[in-house]
């Protein structure tokens, strides 16, 4: 998927002005569907609603801004939900047996860290495909985790923890002020330092890359790592808000966390995107679901909506794009 | 690499080895610690449960030659599943009820191919869309629920008999020759080699590749569709997550068989004993009790080991 005609000489900041233009249209979606459903629904202008919205956009995002990092590098990372279900059911037990949240929080950042740094050593020292490699990775952790737990729940944990997951500050949930610091921490991270950039180059053009001296292997471990660790902090909120850990957890949460990245104008082909597009999708993502429920479509459609809606995500990327040329 | 000959066929002397090592290897294993596992029910059985991976396993081998994949097959064959389901219960007649999965199933296979040829959406990710839409309509027509009371001639198809052989692996048998036959000895075989390995020669060729791959994309959810009569056979009902997965098993045995991910070059037979072999695991480590999480896990494992092994080989 080499293609000569990108130039990774180029510095990736002068996407921006374009990136400023997708981002705004992407915003502009945002608030039709808002105007649409505040004509459809009485409901939804209310604050209940709208905090509601954005601490499900909030996890979406969460999962979704390590991913942002990965498909920049024209990877993909599909196990992210099935990590979250093993890094929720670890961090679960931790908290359990040793009764402090915070050892449980270590646990469960690690062990999400662990295996997007798994997934990195099997995208770059065994040279496997980043979708292959992250979809047997997917049915791995499936498995683990369905191992572990053995049918059982985990349940009732201590108020303190809980607090993460469905606390409010300020009349804020406390994961919106998360979203808020990892949004700044991404978007610094991505834009501002020499690491972000090189990560840019890489999806750009991985042997221009490698020749202008990156160390990419070291790179991509970074990056899956990085999208391992955000599955496990995603995973963290999980627990603390549902109060409970099951082995299924995970199952309907990677196809939204894709579609997140792919509406927010992030390419398949690598190079292009931002994180900020992402949180933009993640809302556009969570407003259409969140509406839909409102209108009472029962929740069987989700899937069908979301899976049309990372298609028809793709399509308009690659038609943009070819007009772009 | 994209320099391969085209329509080279694979040299099985290289290739025998892999697969048949693992194959061995495991009955082996299992012939030792589990209790029955040689017994000629529970061999049987065996090939019996893996028929309905064969038919999603042999087509998906043709899509992955094509340097593509399609993650959408355990959906699609949930879908198709609950289609043949309903359609027989509504009509009392296991023709229609099959005909119905067919449609449903060729539908979903070229709106993949379209995906995938025509718009240009990498197949991991088009088909994982396309996972989605199935998923969710299985949950739609079904509400969520079991579809039950089907047929006696729809359930009768998993437990006959056709000479002394039970009729899923006549039926796996004949879907083993009629692919073995398209590749090898048709056009539409050499033109599938070559859509992997050499597109370039086909434009010259004054062919269309989009159309072929279209084609290719299309026998797959097809399949998907027999492979769904098949189910609800044996489910004697439909299930809106029968098949969910099952496209991981499909690709398991693609890949330990010994289809490279890469260069175009697929073995149909690698294919068959791939599918066997992780029958055999999953039969194995069911009978010395290991829960089906395990087995899912030890699937996984074994892919990862047949890609990694897969690429030392690409690079020797």
């Amino acid at each position: 998927m080499t293609d000569i005609t990108k130039d990774a000489t180029m510095p990736p900041r002068s996407f921006l002005s374009q990136d400023a233009i997708q981002v705004f249209y992407r915003l502009l979606a945002a608030f039709l569907i808002c105007a649409v459903l505040a004509v459809l629904s009485d409901s939804f202008l209310s604050l209940g609603n709208i905090l509601n919205v954005l601490r499900q956009a909030s996890l979406t995002f969460f999962i979704a801004s390590g991913l942002t990092l990965v498909v920049l590098t024209a990877g993909l990372d599909l196990s992210v939900g099935a990590n979250v279900a093993l890094s929720a059911c670890i961090a679960g037990t931790v908290i359990h047996k040793t009764g402090s949240p915070a050892l449980g929080i270590l646990a469960g950042l690690a062990c999400g860290g662990l295996v997007g740094l798994l997934n990195g050593v099997m995208v770059t020292a065994l040279r496997i495909p980043s979708f292959i490699a992250t979809y047997g990775m997917l049915w791995v952790l499936n498995g683990l985790t369905y191992w572990y737990m053995a049918g059982e729940t985990l349940h009732g944990f201590p108020a303190g923890f809980r607090q993460i997951g469905s606390g409010y500050l300020f009349g804020l949930p406390i994961p919106v002020y998360l979203l808020l610091v990892f949004l700044g921490i991404g978007t610094l991270f991505a834009q501002r330092t020499i690491w972000g950039q090189e990560i840019y180059a890489i999806g750009a053009n991985p042997v221009a890359a490698r020749l202008s001296g990156i160390p990419v292997a070291r790179r991509l471990l970074l990056v899956y790592a990085v999208s391992g660790t955000m599955a496990g902090l995603a995973s963290i909120i999980f627990l603390s808000r549902l109060n409970s850990a099951e082995a299924d957890i995970g199952e309907s949460l990677t196809l939204p966390a894709i579609a997140a990245v792919l509406i927010g104008g992030t390419s398949l082909f690598g190079g292009v995107g931002t994180v900020f597009g992402t949180f933009i999708g993640a809302l556009i993502l969570t407003l259409v679901l969140n509406g839909m429920n409102l209108l009472s479509v029962s929740a069987n459609w989700q899937p069908l909506v979301t899976g049309i809606i990372v298609i028809l995500a793709v399509w308009l990327d690659m038609k943009t794009r070819r007009r772009a040329q | 690499m994209r320099e391969a000959a085209v329509a080279s066929q694979p040299n099985p002397l290289q290739r025998i080895p892999g697969v048949a090592i693992v194959l061995v290897l495991l009955i082996a294993l299992f012939s030792a610690i589990a209790p029955g596992f040689l017994s000629v029910a529970n061999l049987s059985n065996v090939l019996v449960q893996s028929t309905i991976l064969t038919m999603l396993a042999l087509p998906m081998t043709l899509i992955i030659m094509t340097e593509g994949l399609d993650l959408s097959m355990g959906a699609v064959l949930t879908l198709t599943s609950l289609c043949v389901a309903i359609v027989s219960l509504a009509t009392h007649s296991m023709l229609l009820g099959l005909g119905a999965g067919l449609l449903v199933g060729a539908a979903f296979g070229f709106a993949n191919g379209w995906l995938v040829a025509i718009v240009g959406i990498p197949p991991f990710v088009a088909t994982l869309g396309t996972l989605g839409m199935a998923q969710g309509l299985s949950l739609i027509v079904s509400d969520g629920q079991s579809v039950v009371g089907i047929p006696h001639s729809v359930r009768d198809i998993y437990s006959a008999t056709l000479l002394g052989i039970p009729v899923p692996i006549v039926m796996a048998l004949v879907t083993y020759a009629a692919f073995h036959g398209l590749l090898y000895h048709t056009r539409f075989g050499t033109y599938i080699f070559a859509l992997g390995g050499n597109r370039e020669a086909l434009r010259y060729a004054g062919l269309s590749p989009n159309r072929l791959l279209i084609m290719v994309y299309a026998i797959g959810g097809a399949m998907a569709g027999i492979a769904g009569l098949l189910m609800t056979a044996r489910m004697n009902s439909g299930h809106p997550t029968a098949g969910l997965g099952l496209e991981f098993d499909a690709i398991a045995a693609v890949a330990v068989g010994g289809t490279s991910f890469e260069r175009g070059n697929g073995w149909l037979l690698g294919t068959l004993l791939g599918v066997i072999a992780v029958g055999v695991l999953r039969n194995g480590l069911n009978l010395i009790s290991m829960p089906s999480s395990v087995q899912v896990a030890s699937v996984g494992i074994l892919v990862i080991v047949a890609l990694f092994l897969d690429g030392l080989r690409s690079r020797a």
